[in-house]
């Protein structure tokens, strides 16, 4: 039980210093991203912890290995070496954030004073592949296939603009 | 149980970074010279005695370690220094599913010869190698060179793309065997299966029984032919050396990504890319040749063989050992098609990389699960 505890707080530090990293380092694009990159593996980590092994995998292979690659792919295809788009960021971003981080922060100080509740003991083979899948397949089907869609449209309408500029 | 995976992390780790990848330096300039009729590294020695070249190995490291290590003006000091680290690392650390031997049983010893066996292991190991990609990134974006630039920008546009096809190609393979977990999947492919047996379980015409020696090992390499075909197609581009090496380029980007490294740090991405061979050799052998597994002789048939005569503790142990040794052999014939491959091939043009990723292994790769679907569902209930 100890190792899992230590490991959850090494986890959680990395994830946060990491967010912050982020956040701090908005004008040079690509550290930023890369403490994203960061931020998903310590997520990840702390998903193994909680016996969510294929989340863990998937958010490594997904998030980290590919979404954020795609992300420097673009970065470094324009050349930004700082954001020029920073200055131009509008009020009502920085308003939303700070209200969002301020519902956050109520709901954990809320916790804190109440406590978390018991977890309920995990079912059988929780977490691997196969219950992830059977569940995707069977309750959730219906979300899978809009998601689904959502990615087609999103291909198609990569087509559309590639066509566009080559013509 | 902790002493025991230390000891095979260990094992894993002297076999494969102490003794494997610096040899590799050696084999892939021996094995190009023979291809080419040369002679080839042999000059290096110690006290006048050469054996073929060996000491090259050495003489390399020594020199790689005395050089200055150089960061380029203006470039990110800390990214240009952590590159090579994590282009190296998940390359080392992929090799903790791949497992060597199969379970032995000494009395009330289990001894599995992996270090580690989640159910998940071959998702490990794409997930690992999808981390690798940013030492590449990070070296072609950290150096301050536009030629690295240009190889990172390429080195992430082909991984992403290869990752994908990489990961599709090999569905066939755990429909399959039914199992993504790696000592499973070796397990599965200790054993043989009818060359015939679709007639039987298609058309329902009884096989006679001298056929019954027809058989082939259970191999992935039998039953998924095109995957492996494809896997290995798309893991090497993955590694990016030759014919794959966009990242590189050395006749169009000077040395792409990693164009402003000197001594060792050049030497980590150097060993990465031949410790990333090794695990290719391992992966595909696990996936595609049976692993650990001795063709028509299973684990029982070898004890049950020997254990009459020497006792059935000694016969696990001569098993153990002639499964390792099966394994590394073909490892080793992995690796020996590697840079064959890499010496025979002319280098692709960077469309054509890209086209055959997408226009050809992504297409393929996707027929592949469907016909593989197809199949398993018509002999579902027979035994194939």
């Amino acid at each position: 039980m100890t190792a899992s505890v230590v490991f959850f707080y090494a986890f959680a530090a990395l994830a946060i210093v990491s967010a912050l990293g982020m956040v701090l380092n908005v004008r040079n694009t690509v550290a930023s991203a890369l403490s994203l990159v960061v931020t998903m593996v310590a997520l990840a980590g702390i998903y193994v912890l909680l016996e969510a092994h294929i989340v863990a995998v998937f958010q490594i292979m997904v998030y980290a290995g590919a979404i954020i690659v795609l992300f420097l792919f673009v970065v470094m295809l324009l050349n930004l070496r700082t954001d020029d788009f920073a200055p131009g960021r509008q009020k009502l971003v920085k308003l939303a954030a700070v209200v969002i981080a301020l519902v956050v922060l109520a709901e954990l100080l809320r916790l804190l004073t109440t406590g978390l509740p018991e977890a309920p003991p995990l079912p059988e083979g929780y977490g691997g592949y196969a219950q992830v899948g059977v569940a995707l397949y069977t309750d959730y089907v219906l979300l899978v296939e809009v998601s689904g869609l959502l990615l087609l449209a999103a291909i198609v309408g990569g087509l559309i603009l590639a066509k566009r500029r080559i013509g | 149980m902790p002493v025991e995976v230390v000891i095979k992390a260990l094992f894993i780790l002297a076999v494969v970074i102490g003794a494997f990848a610096p040899i590799l330096t050696w084999v892939e300039r021996k094995q190009s010279a023979v291809m080419q009729d040369r002679i080839g590294a042999n000059r290096a020695d110690v006290a006048g005695i050469r054996i073929l070249g060996l000491f090259h190995p050495v003489a390399d490291v020594i020199k790689l370690m005395t050089k200055e290590d150089v960061v380029p003006q203006g470039a990110n000091r800390v990214m240009h220094l952590m590159a090579p680290l994590i282009a190296a690392v998940p390359a080392v650390i992929s090799y903790a599913v791949i497992p060597f031997g199969a379970v032995y049983t000494f009395g009330a010893r289990e001894i599995s010869l992996v270090v580690a066996d989640p159910d998940w292991g071959l998702l490990y190991i794409f997930a690992i190698g999808s981390i690798a990609t940013y030492g590449t990134i990070m070296a072609g974006w950290s150096s301050n060179n536009n030629w690295s630039m240009l190889g990172g920008l390429r080195a992430s546009a082909q991984m992403i793309s290869y990752e994908v096809t990489m990961g599709l190609s090999v569905v066939g393979v755990f429909m399959v065997f039914q199992t993504l977990k790696l000592s499973d999947m070796a397990l599965a492919q200790d054993s043989t299966f009818r060359l015939l047996g679709f007639v039987d379980v298609l058309f329902g015409v009884p096989l006679p029984a001298w056929l019954d020696w027809l058989r082939l090992p259970h191999w992935g390499i039998f039953v998924q032919p095109l995957a492996f075909v494809m896997f290995l197609t798309a893991i090497m581009a993955e590694n990016k050396r030759p014919p794959f090496d966009m990242p590189e380029g050395e006749s169009e980007i000077v040395a792409g990504y990693h164009t402003e490294y000197s001594g060792m740090r050049f030497g980590l991405f150097f060993m990465s890319e031949f410790i990333e061979v090794i695990v290719i050799a391992g992966l595909v052998a696990t996936l595609f040749l049976g692993g650990w597994a001795i063709p028509y002789l299973s684990q029982e048939t070898i004890i049950g063989a020997i254990s009459p005569v020497l006792g059935v503790g000694f016969a696990t142990g001569a098993c153990l050992v002639l499964h390792v040794l099966t394994f590394f052999l073909k490892v080793i014939a992995m690796i020996w098609l590697q840079m064959a491959l890499r010496w025979s091939l002319p280098r692709f043009r960077y469309d054509q990389v890209m086209d055959l990723c997408w226009k050809v292994l992504l297409p393929l790769s996707i027929a592949n699960v469907f016909v593989t679907g197809l199949v398993l569902l018509t002999i579902q209930g027979g035994s194939a």
